[in-house]
Protein backbone atom coordinates (compact mmCIF):
# COMPACT_ATOMS: atom_id res chain seq x y z
CA UNK A 1 0.00 0.00 0.00
CA UNK A 2 1.38 3.56 -1.03
CA UNK A 3 2.39 5.92 1.73
CA UNK A 4 -0.68 8.20 2.85
CA UNK A 5 0.18 11.89 1.24
CA UNK A 6 0.81 14.46 3.94
CA UNK A 7 -2.66 15.98 2.99
CA UNK A 8 -4.39 12.30 3.86
CA UNK A 9 -2.63 12.55 6.98
CA UNK A 10 -3.33 16.26 7.74
CA UNK A 11 -7.32 15.35 7.19
CA UNK A 12 -6.88 12.30 9.83
CA UNK A 13 -5.42 14.41 12.28
CA UNK A 14 -8.03 17.36 11.61
CA UNK A 15 -10.26 14.42 12.08
CA UNK A 16 -9.05 13.12 15.57
CA UNK A 17 -8.38 16.72 16.44
CA UNK A 18 -12.06 17.62 15.88
CA UNK A 19 -13.60 15.12 17.50
CA UNK A 20 -10.86 15.44 20.84
CA UNK A 21 -11.18 18.75 21.38
CA UNK A 22 -14.99 19.56 20.14
CA UNK A 23 -13.35 22.37 17.54
CA UNK A 24 -14.37 23.19 14.49
CA UNK A 25 -12.90 21.52 11.24
CA UNK A 26 -11.53 24.95 9.97
CA UNK A 27 -10.00 26.32 13.41
CA UNK A 28 -7.83 23.41 12.25
CA UNK A 29 -5.32 24.33 10.38
CA UNK A 30 -1.53 23.83 9.70
CA UNK A 31 -0.09 26.95 11.94
CA UNK A 32 -2.56 26.84 15.22
CA UNK A 33 -1.21 25.59 18.49
CA UNK A 34 -2.90 22.96 20.65
CA UNK A 35 -3.16 24.94 23.72
CA UNK A 36 -3.30 28.36 22.76
CA UNK A 37 -5.42 28.75 19.30
CA UNK A 38 -7.14 25.25 19.90
CA UNK A 39 -6.66 25.22 23.90
CA UNK A 40 -5.83 21.92 25.01
CA UNK A 41 -5.35 20.60 28.42
CA UNK A 42 -2.72 18.76 29.16
CA UNK A 43 -5.07 15.61 29.84
CA UNK A 44 -6.58 16.11 25.83
CA UNK A 45 -3.07 15.63 24.76
CA UNK A 46 -3.10 12.13 26.22
CA UNK A 47 -6.59 11.43 24.38
CA UNK A 48 -5.08 13.12 21.52
CA UNK A 49 -2.35 10.39 21.72
CA UNK A 50 -4.26 7.82 21.79
CA UNK A 51 -6.53 8.51 19.10
CA UNK A 52 -3.22 9.04 16.80
CA UNK A 53 -2.52 5.63 17.74
CA UNK A 54 -5.52 4.47 16.91
CA UNK A 55 -5.92 6.05 13.70
CA UNK A 56 -2.42 5.44 12.03
CA UNK A 57 -1.81 2.09 14.03
CA UNK A 58 1.82 3.90 15.43
CA UNK A 59 3.24 3.83 19.30
CA UNK A 60 4.15 7.13 20.77
CA UNK A 61 5.92 6.97 23.29
CA UNK A 62 5.65 9.38 26.61
CA UNK A 63 9.16 10.71 25.73
CA UNK A 64 8.44 11.41 22.64
CA UNK A 65 5.55 13.77 23.52
CA UNK A 66 6.93 15.80 26.33
CA UNK A 67 10.46 14.96 27.48
CA UNK A 68 9.92 15.32 31.57
CA UNK A 69 13.43 14.16 31.90
CA UNK A 70 14.83 16.61 30.16
CA UNK A 71 12.39 19.38 31.74
CA UNK A 72 13.16 18.10 35.16
CA UNK A 73 16.95 17.61 35.06
CA UNK A 74 18.79 20.72 36.91
CA UNK A 75 21.74 20.68 34.67
CA UNK A 76 19.16 22.03 31.66
CA UNK A 77 17.10 23.46 33.78
CA UNK A 78 17.34 26.70 36.64
CA UNK A 79 13.84 29.03 37.56
CA UNK A 80 11.86 26.80 35.22
CA UNK A 81 13.83 27.90 32.06
CA UNK A 82 15.50 26.00 29.59
CA UNK A 83 19.63 26.80 29.43
CA UNK A 84 21.20 26.44 25.76
CA UNK A 85 22.55 22.82 26.64
CA UNK A 86 18.76 21.96 27.54
CA UNK A 87 17.26 23.36 24.91
CA UNK A 88 20.11 21.55 22.24
CA UNK A 89 18.71 18.43 24.36
CA UNK A 90 14.88 19.42 23.86
CA UNK A 91 15.43 20.08 19.77
CA UNK A 92 17.06 16.52 19.62
CA UNK A 93 14.28 14.88 20.94
CA UNK A 94 11.63 16.56 19.58
CA UNK A 95 13.01 17.17 16.48
CA UNK A 96 9.33 17.95 14.30
CA UNK A 97 8.41 21.13 16.27
CA UNK A 98 10.14 24.48 15.50
CA UNK A 99 11.69 26.12 18.40
CA UNK A 100 12.31 29.35 17.04
CA UNK A 101 9.65 31.42 19.12
CA UNK A 102 10.34 29.09 22.44
CA UNK A 103 14.04 30.00 22.65
CA UNK A 104 13.45 33.44 22.86
CA UNK A 105 11.72 32.75 26.19
CA UNK A 106 12.57 29.01 27.23
CA UNK A 107 9.93 29.02 30.08
CA UNK A 108 8.87 25.16 30.55
CA UNK A 109 6.13 26.35 31.49
CA UNK A 110 5.13 27.22 27.47
CA UNK A 111 6.70 24.24 26.29
CA UNK A 112 3.11 22.60 25.17
CA UNK A 113 3.22 25.92 23.09
CA UNK A 114 5.65 24.39 20.62
CA UNK A 115 3.09 22.18 19.12
CA UNK A 116 1.16 22.93 16.28
CA UNK A 117 -1.03 21.14 14.14
CA UNK A 118 1.44 21.26 11.65
CA UNK A 119 3.72 19.47 13.97
CA UNK A 120 2.00 16.40 14.98
CA UNK A 121 1.40 16.23 10.86
CA UNK A 122 5.51 16.05 10.51
CA UNK A 123 5.17 13.46 13.59
CA UNK A 124 3.10 11.07 12.35
CA UNK A 125 4.61 11.31 8.56
CA UNK A 126 8.06 10.61 10.35
CA UNK A 127 6.09 8.00 12.27
CA UNK A 128 4.69 6.12 9.64
CA UNK A 129 8.01 6.28 7.35
CA UNK A 130 10.00 4.82 9.70
CA UNK A 131 7.59 2.26 10.17
CA UNK A 132 8.00 0.93 6.30
CA UNK B 1 -24.75 9.34 52.19
CA UNK B 2 -21.63 6.66 50.38
CA UNK B 3 -20.87 7.96 46.92
CA UNK B 4 -20.97 4.48 45.30
CA UNK B 5 -23.15 4.41 42.64
CA UNK B 6 -23.18 0.07 41.53
CA UNK B 7 -23.99 -2.41 43.83
CA UNK B 8 -22.02 -5.20 42.39
CA UNK B 9 -19.59 -6.40 39.88
CA UNK B 10 -21.10 -9.22 37.57
CA UNK B 11 -17.76 -9.55 35.66
CA UNK B 12 -14.17 -8.64 36.15
CA UNK B 13 -11.46 -9.43 33.52
CA UNK B 14 -8.54 -7.55 35.01
CA UNK B 15 -6.78 -4.72 32.31
CA UNK B 16 -10.05 -5.46 30.22
CA UNK B 17 -13.27 -5.78 31.15
CA UNK B 18 -15.96 -5.11 34.28
CA UNK B 19 -19.40 -5.22 33.95
CA UNK B 20 -20.99 -3.68 37.24
CA UNK B 21 -25.39 -4.19 38.17
CA UNK B 22 -27.24 -1.21 39.64
CA UNK B 23 -30.55 -1.27 40.92
CA UNK B 24 -32.53 1.99 40.98
CA UNK B 25 -34.58 2.57 43.50
CA UNK B 26 -37.16 5.14 44.54
CA UNK B 27 -35.66 5.11 48.05
CA UNK B 28 -32.86 6.98 46.42
CA UNK B 29 -33.94 10.68 47.86
CA UNK B 30 -32.70 12.42 44.60
CA UNK B 31 -35.07 10.84 42.48
CA UNK B 32 -37.83 12.65 44.13
CA UNK B 33 -36.51 15.74 42.83
CA UNK B 34 -35.46 14.42 39.51
CA UNK B 35 -38.39 15.05 38.59
CA UNK B 36 -41.37 15.97 41.01
CA UNK B 37 -44.26 13.14 40.04
CA UNK B 38 -41.52 11.69 36.68
CA UNK B 39 -38.49 10.02 38.55
CA UNK B 40 -35.72 9.19 36.12
CA UNK B 41 -32.34 8.50 37.32
CA UNK B 42 -30.08 11.68 36.00
CA UNK B 43 -27.50 10.79 33.14
CA UNK B 44 -24.55 12.43 35.41
CA UNK B 45 -24.88 9.79 37.84
CA UNK B 46 -25.03 7.13 35.10
CA UNK B 47 -22.00 8.89 33.86
CA UNK B 48 -20.32 8.72 37.55
CA UNK B 49 -21.52 4.78 37.66
CA UNK B 50 -19.59 4.51 34.72
CA UNK B 51 -16.61 6.39 35.75
CA UNK B 52 -16.66 4.41 39.08
CA UNK B 53 -16.61 1.18 37.42
CA UNK B 54 -13.88 1.58 35.01
CA UNK B 55 -11.72 3.35 37.58
CA UNK B 56 -11.73 0.51 39.43
CA UNK B 57 -10.67 -1.21 36.34
CA UNK B 58 -8.09 1.12 35.18
CA UNK B 59 -6.63 1.09 39.04
CA UNK B 60 -6.76 -2.67 39.11
CA UNK B 61 -4.35 -2.72 36.17
CA UNK B 62 -2.20 -1.40 38.80
CA UNK B 63 -2.72 -3.04 41.32
CA UNK B 64 -4.15 0.29 43.37
CA UNK B 65 -1.12 1.94 43.56
CA UNK B 66 -1.76 4.87 40.81
CA UNK B 67 -4.06 7.52 42.00
CA UNK B 68 -7.26 7.17 38.53
CA UNK B 69 -9.07 10.00 38.48
CA UNK B 70 -11.81 10.78 35.94
CA UNK B 71 -9.88 13.39 33.36
CA UNK B 72 -12.42 13.83 30.95
CA UNK B 73 -15.58 12.43 29.52
CA UNK B 74 -15.10 11.56 25.71
CA UNK B 75 -18.66 11.41 25.16
CA UNK B 76 -21.80 10.67 26.48
CA UNK B 77 -24.79 10.03 25.04
CA UNK B 78 -28.25 8.56 26.35
CA UNK B 79 -31.06 6.49 23.84
CA UNK B 80 -33.55 6.21 26.77
CA UNK B 81 -34.40 7.34 30.67
CA UNK B 82 -33.76 4.81 33.45
CA UNK B 83 -36.77 4.67 36.00
CA UNK B 84 -36.81 3.22 39.60
CA UNK B 85 -37.47 -0.64 39.36
CA UNK B 86 -34.71 -0.70 36.30
CA UNK B 87 -31.83 -2.60 36.74
CA UNK B 88 -28.68 -1.19 34.56
CA UNK B 89 -25.38 -2.97 33.44
CA UNK B 90 -21.98 -0.42 33.13
CA UNK B 91 -20.20 -2.79 31.27
CA UNK B 92 -16.75 -0.88 30.56
CA UNK B 93 -13.26 -1.93 28.83
CA UNK B 94 -10.21 -0.89 28.58
CA UNK B 95 -8.95 0.90 25.33
CA UNK B 96 -5.62 2.49 26.01
CA UNK B 97 -3.66 2.01 29.15
CA UNK B 98 -0.19 3.80 29.34
CA UNK B 99 1.80 4.72 32.53
CA UNK B 100 0.03 8.26 32.28
CA UNK B 101 -3.35 7.43 31.46
CA UNK B 102 -6.19 5.09 30.30
CA UNK B 103 -9.01 5.56 27.69
CA UNK B 104 -12.20 3.33 28.30
CA UNK B 105 -15.09 2.94 26.36
CA UNK B 106 -18.78 2.57 28.36
CA UNK B 107 -22.29 0.78 27.53
CA UNK B 108 -24.71 1.02 29.25
CA UNK B 109 -27.57 -1.57 29.16
CA UNK B 110 -31.30 -2.20 30.61
CA UNK B 111 -32.45 -5.83 29.87
CA UNK B 112 -30.65 -5.82 26.93
CA UNK B 113 -31.26 -2.56 25.21
CA UNK B 114 -28.62 -0.03 25.06
CA UNK B 115 -29.16 2.96 26.58
CA UNK B 116 -26.12 4.84 27.02
CA UNK B 117 -22.61 4.97 25.82
CA UNK B 118 -19.96 6.48 27.26
CA UNK B 119 -15.94 6.75 26.75
CA UNK B 120 -13.73 8.37 29.54
CA UNK B 121 -10.28 9.57 29.51
CA UNK B 122 -8.46 8.45 33.41
CA UNK B 123 -5.05 10.11 34.68
CA UNK B 124 -2.56 8.88 36.74
CA UNK B 125 -2.37 11.58 38.24
CA UNK B 126 1.41 11.14 39.81
CA UNK B 127 2.74 10.80 36.44
CA UNK B 128 0.81 13.72 34.48
CA UNK B 129 2.62 15.34 31.87
CA UNK B 130 2.81 18.52 33.46
CA UNK B 131 4.85 17.57 36.56
CA UNK B 132 2.89 18.53 39.07
CA UNK B 133 2.88 17.19 42.28
CA UNK B 134 0.23 15.61 44.93
CA UNK B 135 0.66 14.09 48.00
CA UNK B 136 1.85 10.60 48.28
CA UNK B 137 -1.14 9.21 50.28
CA UNK B 138 -3.35 7.21 47.74
CA UNK B 139 -6.51 9.24 48.10
CA UNK B 140 -8.29 7.59 45.35
CA UNK B 141 -8.24 4.55 46.73
CA UNK B 142 -8.36 4.68 50.21
CA UNK B 143 -8.29 1.91 53.03
CA UNK B 144 -12.05 2.16 53.26
CA UNK B 145 -12.53 1.93 49.87
CA UNK B 146 -10.10 -1.59 49.49
CA UNK B 147 -12.38 -2.77 52.39
CA UNK B 148 -15.59 -2.02 50.45
CA UNK B 149 -14.09 -4.14 47.01
CA UNK B 150 -13.26 -6.93 49.80
CA UNK B 151 -17.01 -7.20 50.25
CA UNK B 152 -17.43 -7.58 46.53
CA UNK B 153 -14.79 -9.87 45.76
CA UNK B 154 -16.08 -12.03 48.89
CA UNK B 155 -19.64 -12.32 48.02
CA UNK B 156 -18.96 -12.52 44.32
CA UNK B 157 -15.83 -14.59 44.71
CA UNK B 158 -17.39 -17.76 42.16
CA UNK B 159 -17.21 -15.44 39.61
CA UNK B 160 -14.67 -12.70 40.15
CA UNK B 161 -10.91 -12.85 41.58
CA UNK B 162 -10.28 -9.22 42.39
Amino acid sequence: MAAPSRQEIFKKVQQALVDALSVEEDEVREDATLTGDLQAESIDILDIVFRLEKTFNIKISQEELTPRDILSNPDYVSNRKLNPAGLAALKERVRHADFTKFAQDPDIDKILDVFTVGTIVNFVEAKLAAAK
Amino acid sequence: MRWIWFDRFEEFLPGERAVAVKNVTLAEDHLHDHFPAFPVMPASLMIEGMAQTAGILVGHARNFTEKVILAKIKQAVFHEVIRPGDQVRYDARIEHLTDAAATTHGEIRCADRLVGEVDLVFSHIDQNISGLEFPEENFVFTEEFMALLKTYTQRDTERITL
